[in-house]
């Protein structure tokens, strides 16, 4: 038995493992991808801290804090962009290859940021820090269990005892005890189907499984949409573009925006546009061979692969799409959920410190300051599980097998696709009440129909379409609590935006959606801040 | 668009069957995959995950060489088959953990860090090798790991000589020891991982730099070595 067992291979999981290792705990990490996989691997853009004057933790606390709109919690924020310099001094001391500028640590700025304060390594901020906590993981010895697919928390009494996991190159159900369980299983953004950054993995199932486990869930509503990806393959054009003097214009050349208009005011406008019917493009062209050849290659080089489009003769056509999740399972400043011995941390979670927005850097930043709180808090528990086969293990261990025997009427691929589409149009980047409704009632269709539905793939080994039919039918239930917070949410704030309501209202809002399954049934509730 | 496909599967009879596919409007290796898997045959299987050059899940060989499926862009008439030397699973699926085994064996991690300062030029002398993605393509490639796993093989060696390169290491002695059994004098020179990685990185040129090190600190080349006390035994 092992002491710890942390969900998720990505830098939070990491970050998590290496500091219980530190701490003399024996540690498990099991991910459905290999760890170097994960998401982290796509962050580019950098990791927040205050380094040098004239920036101050002070400055980061209250750009932090703006962009939370109410949101954002003071004390986790305090304590997160104060440690912020220590966590920039760990990763360097464990071998993190930051790009330097002379001999200091070189920052840039993003969106929302008084001072350049995101650390970088060239575009691969997010690869070097996971393949750094990576090295370090292996150093230590931890053991990392990969292709393993979470399917629950294993849950008494309120308290956690272990997860029942899917051996994906087996086929075959487990349940794998300890004394404290962490997730860090990332983001759902990836709900949003193709018209997402997130790569395939982010669906969510860490989040849906602490809801089936009994577990609060908070601020599903608000999702962090992206303004420029190219518009076919969704993929992420940084921001660095629109820095350097790109600009956004329609069909006709007309321009859209401003220069200094935040990721939400911005992704409105395209969207709004794209509504009416207006294509939207990124305009480099101006910028210069030689300019775009040395400060945008990568861009160029997507541009040109999944587009067909040379930035250097041709506008790039763009769309904003869903980014980032700033709600999760609720945890407390100890980093635990409401459930005993489940601890969360990373994108799955909603710690408090981004609030109704996120600010670019400062969710890397969250992995590693809030990683090792994880580690600690989890530590704590001494409480052994009894060594038993648990129910849960066993309905799991049915449910695969029924899985197999489902009649396959309606193809869940299909369905997937449809629901990404809508919830895309009518609970991203501008929301109404009527539009709302109806996406929830096409999900709880949808809920019905689980049971027509199923994989064609028969083998019980490596079978991917199982999986992608796991993580629908998680999408699927999680779908359910977003709109839920959604519907709820009857002002403007952040990331959410209301048509039907498009102030923001402190006096009923000032407030963390709630929501958790009571029986099987979704419950909501709203908690002031 | 045609493409061929490798399949295998240890349960069927046989084993291992070339299939065609028919796929159109694909950018990438990686949609005509998908779409084949979405539209004709739901038990292809394959990895991927970040569908940008990132993550390293979709390393397959393309007529031969190893490519990343998400940045590969597909011809008429292509066979695509798994990585080589690691173990299938299923279809373009392998298994990586004895591949991965190789970076803890060769301790292609920090071993002393310490902090001194560092300035652009200290810091571009890592960057190449810290691009890995660990994709196992340059693995795949590796004659001298087809005919002997314990070899250390090239990711694994290139992230060893990130490491001595690294100004804030100490222990550079102690990265060398960890490689000089079925390492660095094993590795034949030929260059191919060099000429698979997606990312640009030239495993055999960190070789050469972690020989010339091992022999800084008094490590002899065997190869050259037999020729020595041939001599003297005259
Ligand atoms: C394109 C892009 C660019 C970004 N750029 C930046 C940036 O510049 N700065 C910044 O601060 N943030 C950035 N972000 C956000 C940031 O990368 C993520 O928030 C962060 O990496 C999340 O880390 P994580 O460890 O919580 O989860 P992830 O890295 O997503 O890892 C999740 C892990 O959980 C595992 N997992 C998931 N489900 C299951 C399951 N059912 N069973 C078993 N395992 C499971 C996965 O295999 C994976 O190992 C960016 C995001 C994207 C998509
Ligand atoms: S150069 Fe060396 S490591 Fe690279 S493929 Fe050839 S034998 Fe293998
Ligand atoms: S060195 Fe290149 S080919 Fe080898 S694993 Fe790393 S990225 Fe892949
Ligand atoms: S899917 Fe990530 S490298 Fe190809």
């Amino acid at each position: 038995m092992f002491d710890i067992v942390i969900v998720g291979g990505g830098g939070a999981a990491l970050v998590a493992a290496i500091e219980a290792a530190t701490l003399g705990k024996s540690v498990l990490v099991l991910s459905k991808h290999y760890p170097t996989q994960s998401q982290t691997s796509m962050a580019q853009g950098g990791i927040n801290a205050a380094l040098y004057p004239p920036d101050s933790c002070d400055s980061h606390i209250q750009d932090t804090l703006k962009a939370g709109v109410g949101l954002a919690k003071e004390a986790i924020v305090q304590e997160v962009c104060r440690a912020a310099p220590k966590a920039i001094e760990w990763l360097d001391s464990i071998g993190m290859p930051f790009s330097r500028k002379g001999e200091a640590i070189a920052q840039r700025r993003l969106g929302g940021a008084t001072y350049p304060r995101a650390c970088y390594a060239q575009d691969y901020t997010g690869l070097k820090l996971l393949h750094t906590l990576y090295d370090n993981a292996v150093k230590l010895g931890v053991a990392l269990r990969s292709r393993t697919f979470l399917l629950n928390i294993i849950e008494e009494d309120g308290v956690c005892k272990g997860v029942s996991v899917l051996d994906m190159a087996r086929g075959k159900v487990e349940q794998i005890l300890a004394k404290a369980v962490i997730l860090a299983t990332g983001g759902y953004a990836k709900m949003y189907g193709a018209l997402s950054t997130n790569g395939f993995g982010s669906f969510g199932e860490g989040v849906a499984a602490a809801m089936r486990a009994g577990a609060k869930l908070s601020d599903l509503e608000f999702v962090q949409f992206h303004p420029t990806a190219l518009k076919k393959s969704s993929i992420l054009i940084s921001e660095a573009a629109r820095g350097a003097g790109a600009r956004l214009i329609d069909q006709e050349g007309q321009e859209i925006g401003g220069e200094l208009w935040t990721r939400d005011r911005l992704s409105r406008a395209i969207f709004e546009a794209m509504e009416e019917g207006r294509e939207i493009f990124l305009d480099m062209r101006h910028l210069g061979k030689e300019f775009i050849e040395k400060n945008l290659p990568q861009e160029r080089k997507l541009a040109l692969l999944y587009e067909g489009v040379d930035p250097l003769k041709e506008p790039v056509p763009i769309r904003p799409v869903a980014h980032y999740t700033m709600g999760g399972i609720d945890v407390d400043e100890n980093m635990q959920s409401s459930i005993q011995g489940l601890y969360a941390v990373g994108e799955c979670t909603n710690a408090k410190l981004h609030g109704a927005n996120r600010l670019g850097g400062n969710s890397l930043l969250e992995l590693v300051v809030l990683g090792k709180k994880a580690a600690q808090s989890a530590a704590q528990m001494e409480q052994a599980p009894q060594q038993k086969l648990f129910e849960r293990t066993k309905i799991d261990t049915n449910f695969i097998k029924a899985v197999f025997a489902l009649p396959n009427q309606i193809d869940f691929w299909e369905r997937q696709e449809f629901l990404s589409k809508i919830m895309y149009h009518n609970c991203g980047i501008v929301r109404e009440e009527m539009r709302l409704k109806g996406v929830l009632s096409v999900v709880r269709q949808h809920q019905k129909e689980l049971a027509f539905m199923g994989v064609r793939d028969k083998s019980p080994l490596m079978n991917k379409e199982l999986i992608n039919f796991l993580e629908y039918g998680n999408m699927v239930e999680l779908a359910e609590a977003v709109l839920v917070g959604a519907i709820q949410r009857t002002e403007s704030r952040g990331a959410h935006f209301r048509a039907d309501y498009p102030q923001r209202d402190d006096k009923k809002f000032l407030a963390h959606t709630m929501i958790w399954k009571e029986n099987g049934v979704l419950c909501a509730d709203f908690k002031p801040v | 668009m045609k493409i061929k496909i490798k399949r295998f599967h240890p349960h069927f009879e046989p084993p291992s069957i070339d299939m065609e596919y028919e796929v159109d409007n694909a950018p990438t290796l990686l949609d005509a995959l998908l779409q084949i898997k979405r539209q004709k045959d739901r038990t292809l299987t394959f990895d991927y995950m970040c569908r940008s050059g990132v993550c390293g899940s979709c390393a397959v060989r393309v007529e031969g060489k190893e490519v990343l499926a998400c940045q590969h862009i597909p011809k008429d008439g292509e066979y695509i088959e798994p990585l080589s030397v690691v173990d299938v699973i299923r279809d373009l699926s392998v298994r990586l953990e004895d591949a991965l085994v190789t970076l803890g064996s060769s301790k292609a991690y920090p071993l002393d860090m310490q902090k001194v300062a560092m300035n652009e030029e200290d810091e571009r002398l890592i960057e190449r090798q810290s691009d890995c993605i660990l994709c196992s393509g340059c693995l795949s490639s590796c004659p001298v790991y087809e005919s002997n796993e314990a070899f250390l093989g090239p990711f694994a060696l290139s992230r060893v000589w990130r490491y001595v390169a690294d100004k804030r290491e100490q222990a550079k002695k102690e990265h060398i020891d960890a490689v000089v059994q079925n390492g660095i004098w094993d590795c034949t020179l030929c260059g191919n991982c060099t000429q698979v990685c997606p990312q640009g990185i030239d495993p055999k040129n960190d070789i050469v730099m972690l020989q010339s090190k091992a022999v800084q600190f008094g490590y002899q080349n065997p190869n050259l070595g037999g020729f020595g006390s041939f001599g003297l035994e005259f």
